[in-house]
């Protein structure tokens, strides 16, 4: 049994073998992949470290050919069967498609419940699409360093790596630290998206999506809210999609296409590097708080040390290089 | 006896329609059944689909494998209705046909084949069930999205109180709320809360109150009886008054007579034991007292279940036991020959007036979020938890079931000593013969005919302003199959899941769970990622609430769970399995399609790189299909008789602990 099999880690190369078939664009790989990165054993860390090593910009030699796509929004806007017809989409114009899906339902007992609102619709005989759910990590909003580290090393192998999390307000910084794209998904008649946009709580995404079109002047009179809220904002450029959420489907088309459109306009290789260096800093300042960062030198001193480094390393060496510093190892501070 | 008593009616009245749920396999071995059971005295029949007639979906569908003819008739098209209706006079008999989303499908091959006969449709007498709002709930048989399900009812409202006067166009039912763990009260008011969108859609597409007292004078309710009897007698008389005032003052009903609160009643399964089975006999008989001790508010139909349906589908005779019962309670007994009895009952006036506030209040919150129809996810996730309730009490002993929780040691029944175990079992050779049969039909038929009535049916489901029965009952005598009817409706309405209700239950720990949970802890631990279950109900079933409450309470023991619903393909949950990367699965299956669906799911997951994951399976399972089930890789076989939610779930993580090799559970 090895480290990405449901079971206990073995293999000292599994990590190292895991990524290599991701660079090889082997979809088969996915499955034993998020087995591995969400194992917290210390053997299963190191062999993520090794994984995400192999998938690195240094490895490949180029950014992860993917195109990331992080889609949020509340619960019950209708993420799920926009998502379905998303995939059959991108499945049609021959994209292969993983979607790691962030289930907010609340920890109880430690347990979860998941696949209850991120069903989507796929044929199950489709090796080329990918779906995994997993429970919203432990600590309040946020992303799971697993579901980073996952989106990170799937986009060497697929062509669309989706992060679906649920919420308005809290999670979007993260996600946007790791997806080229955030879309974030909403309801005719949910003020409060307005709200979060215009003070300034939310990130301006970079498509807005209106479910439920179908409600007709509900639907339009939402899309003109939220276009006027993006032009006060001097945001006109950011597409406002309406999608239908019942038959015939509609807007899928002009969604798929506004995030083309942004993902050609986007310069990938300054984007990732400095999602790599902020999801470092992240991710250590949630592992060693402020007490971490003070060792530091404070924030500021952090992000600019991660300046220095080169750009082909990917976060978990950057976290890993951050920590050897509050060791003071100097022979590491390069 | 010359001065008529007050305590005596003059006259005895007459009995309730005596009917049984009944028909399997083929419409020819269901006719002969129908035959012998009206020659046995019972006085209407009830007929049972099998799932692919009720989803919509042919014999020789995918979907359809391990489910043709298990738990009902297989009815594919015209001429299967005609076979089912043999030699059967339709302007005599009464008929209830227990179907849904395809209602208004089967509903035209009733006509058809009885204009076949020369009965005209407008002597037709009968009820099509037709509710869709609690196969969201409960049962699992929906086969479109809310919206154009329900223009489907308003359809076939309109259109028989129109052509078909005296049929029933919509039975809303309670009864499989209570199955889901309904409450009274949540019984009274999602039934009522139900009706009320059903006739709003209705009043909508008439245009006018016109007809509104005809139409209310038409819907019937179809009720649950538990063993609580005198607590159910009270929610009948309540539900009697409040559908009573709905008549009058949300739809200006002036015919009092029109506002008569009509119910048939099929008694509660919920209850019924798979331990020391012969009690079910006494549960049933009070059960069935709920329902006809009082007169102002007695069922107009009734059906009874066999003391061995916890143990899988019932026999011949079995289901002349039951019937026997009824004739026992109508010719026999007294009951008959008395006015309302609870008339004057401070008691029962208490109780029903205890009931009708509780009900109040929530039909109020229903209406507040909108309707029936907006609240489904709302009342479903109400009904887990309710139900999650119900079965922490019985597994604390707090509520005692007989022969289960408390009094449980029992000599061995020579009931089920048999060789079947003492059920039936379906000739497993049906499932070929319906399948070669619908082929044969589809070959034979004119094909232009076919074509030109689909057409016809996809342009009316796609105009809002047409009936869909006229151009469903051409889709009928053109030879249309159940399969083709659906899916062009399905390419016009799109599909639809129902809300599982799961994720919003709020768990109800008891007993040992804290040990269990110690366990789930340590072995994810060792692990190094907690334990992954994964809750799937493969086949056509729609009875989720096994797979509910099992998967809130593998939640509350500390599992990550992933539950996707019901209605899935064994390569769905194959891949899911492996995709999501769980530790193990448990399946779910209760219409008897286990022998084909299991093996089909271990060799999908085979197929599919998760051959080494254990699989559990838990359902009615009879014994000798659970040793065969073992022997082809399942890992354990869970029955009603492992009530113990927390020992089943204590099982299973023990099986994950030892397969991965990380240590069985700690000895407690």
């Amino acid at each position: 049994m090895t480290a990405g099999a449901p079971g206990l880690s073995a293999s000292e190369t599994v990590g190292r073998d895991l990524g290599r078939r991701l660079a090889a664009r082997d979809l088969s790989a996915a499955a034993e992949v998020l087995n591995l990165v969400e194992n917290r054993s210390p053997a299963a860390v190191e062999q993520t470290a090794a994984l995400l090593e192999a998938v690195s910009v240094a490895a490949l030699g180029h950014e992860a050919p993917a195109q990331i796509v992080g889609v949020t929004g509340p619960p019950g806007v209708g993420k799920s069967s926009l998502l379905s017809r998303l995939v059959a989409r991108w499945r049609a114009s021959d994209r292969s498609v993983a979607v790691l899906a962030v289930d907010p339902s609340s920890r109880r007992s430690g347990g979860s419940l998941l696949g209850d609102r991120v069903r989507i619709e796929r044929d199950p005989g489709d090796s080329q699409v990918f779906i995994r759910s997993t429970a919203a990590g432990d600590r309040l909003g946020g992303l799971a360093p697993a579901t980073r580290a996952a989106a990170t090393a799937l986009a060497a192998a697929f062509d669309v790596v989706v992060i679906e999390t649920v919420g308005v307000g809290q999670s979007e910084t993260e996600i946007a630290d790791v997806a080229d794209e955030v879309a974030v998904v909403v309801q005719p008649g949910s003020g409060d998206v307005l709200q979060f946009l215009k003070s300034g709580i939310m990130e301006i995404p970079d498509v807005l999506v209106v479910t439920k079109s179908d409600l007709g002047t509900v639907a339009h009179r939402a899309l003109a809210d939220l276009r006027a809220a993006l032009r006060s904002l001097g945001a006109d450029s950011v597409p406002v999609v309406a999608v239908s959420s019942v038959s015939p489907p509609d807007g899928i088309d002009a969604l798929v296409d506004a995030l083309d459109q942004r993902h050609r306009a986007l310069d990938l290789r300054v984007h990732r590097l400095r999602g790599r260096r902020a999801a470092a800093l992240a991710q250590f300042t949630v592992e060693h708080g402020e007490r971490g960062l003070g060792a530091l030198g404070g924030r500021r001193a952090a992000w600019a040390w991660l300046q220095t480094q080169p750009a082909g390393l990917d976060a978990t060496a950057l976290v890993a290089g951050l920590e050897s510093r509050t060791q003071g190892s100097p022979e590491r501070d390069r | 006896m010359s001065d008529p008593s007050p305590a005596r009616l003059p006259e005895r009245d007459r009995p309730w329609l005596i009917r049984t749920y009944a028909g399997h396999s083929d419409a020819k071995r269901s006719n002969e059944l129908y035959r012998r059971n009206l020659a046995k005295g019972q006085t209407g029949l009830s007929v049972a689909f099998d799932l692919p007639t009720q989803t919509g979906y042919d014999p020789d569908d995918e979907l359809a494998v391990g489910e043709v003819g298990k738990v009902g008739v297989s009815i594919a098209h015209a001429g299967d209705m005609r076979a089912l209706l043999d030699g059967i006079p339709l302007d005599q008999m009464n008929t209830s046909m227990t179907i849904n989303a395809t209602a208004a499908w089967l509903l035209a091959l009733y006509i058809v084949a009885a204009d076949e006969q020369g009965v005209a449709e407008s002597q037709l007498q009968g009820t099509t069930q037709n509710d869709i709002l609690k196969e969201y709930l409960s049962r699992g048989t929906y086969a479109f999205p809310p919206g154009p399900s329900m223009r489907l009812i308003a359809d076939t409202i309109v259109y028989t109180v129109t052509h078909v006067p005296r049929w029933n166009p919509i039975n809303i039912c309670s009864y499989h709320l209570q199955e889901a763990g309904a409450t009274p009260v949540q019984e009274i008011a999602y039934a009522m809360g139900n009706a009320i969108a059903v006739l709003d859609a209705v009043r909508e597409r008439l245009g006018t109150d016109a007809l509104m007292g005809e139409v209310f004078g038409r819907i019937s309710f179809f009720v649950n009886a538990g063993v609580r009897f005198i607590e159910e007698h009270a929610k009948l008389r309540a539900m009697s008054q409040l559908w009573d005032e709905l008549g009058a003052e949300r739809y200006g009903v002036t015919d009092a007579k029109q506002r008569r609160f009509r119910y048939g009643v099929q008694v509660n399964s919920l209850g019924l034991t798979e331990a020391q089975p012969e009690n079910n006999v006494y549960r049933i008989a009070l059960e069935a007292l709920a329902v006809t001790l009082g007169r102002n508010a007695r069922a107009r139909a009734l059906q009874l279940p066999a003391w061995n349906e916890a143990l899988g589908l019932p026999r011949p005779w079995d289901q002349q036991w039951s019937l026997r019962l009824q004739q026992i309670l109508a010719f026999e007994t007294d009951i008959l020959e008395y006015p309302d009895i609870f008339e004057g009952s401070h008691v029962m006036e208490a109780l029903v007036a205890e009931l009708v506030e509780g009900a109040r209040a929530e039909i109020a919150r229903i209406s507040e979020l909108g309707g029936a129809v907006e609240a489904v996810d709302y009342m479903k996730a109400a009904l887990v938890q309710s139900h999650s309730e119900r079965w922490g009490r019985i597994e604390s002993g707090e509520q005692t079931i007989v022969g289960m929780n408390r009094f449980d040691t029992t000599e061995p029944s020579p009931l089920t000593a048999d060789g079947d175990a003492g059920i039936l079992v379906v000739d497993p050779e049906v499932e070929d013969q319906q399948r070669t049969a619908v082929q044969r039909w589809r070959a034979e038929r004119d094909a232009d005919a076919v074509d030109a009535a689909l057409r016809e049916l996809a342009a009316a489901a796609a105009d809002p302003d047409q009936n869909i029965m006229p151009a469903t009952i051409a889709a009928a005598r053109a030879g249309v199959t159940t399969g083709e009817w659906s899916r062009t409706l399905r390419s016009v309405f799109g599909s639809y899941r129902g809300p599982t209700g799961v994720g919003e239950a709020s768990g109800t720990p008891s007993g040992n769970l804290v040990e269990v949970r110690d366990n789930v802890e340590r072995i994810s631990e060792a692990l190094g990622r907690r334990i992954k279950f994964l809750v799937g109900k493969p086949g056509l079933d729609g009875h989720s609430n096994g797979a509910e409450q099992l998967a809130v309470r593998a939640r509350d023991a500390g599992m990550d769970v992933v539950y996707e619903g019901i209605r899935l393909t064994p390569g769905e949950i194959a891949a899911s399995a492996v995709q999501e990367g769980v530790h193990v699965v448990g399946l779910s299956i209760l219409s008897g399609s286990h022998a084909q669906l299991i093996p089909a799911v271990l060799s999908a997951l085979r197929e599919g790189g998760g051959g080494e994951i254990p699989v559990v399976v838990g359902g009615i399972i009879p014994d000798l299909d659970a040793q065969a089930l073992l022997q082809a890789g399942v890992a354990a076989v869970y029955t009603p008789k492992d009530w113990d939610l927390n020992r089943t779930i204590a099982d299973i993580v023990a099986l994950v602990g030892d397969r991965y090799g990380v240590g069985a559970a700690a000895p407690a």
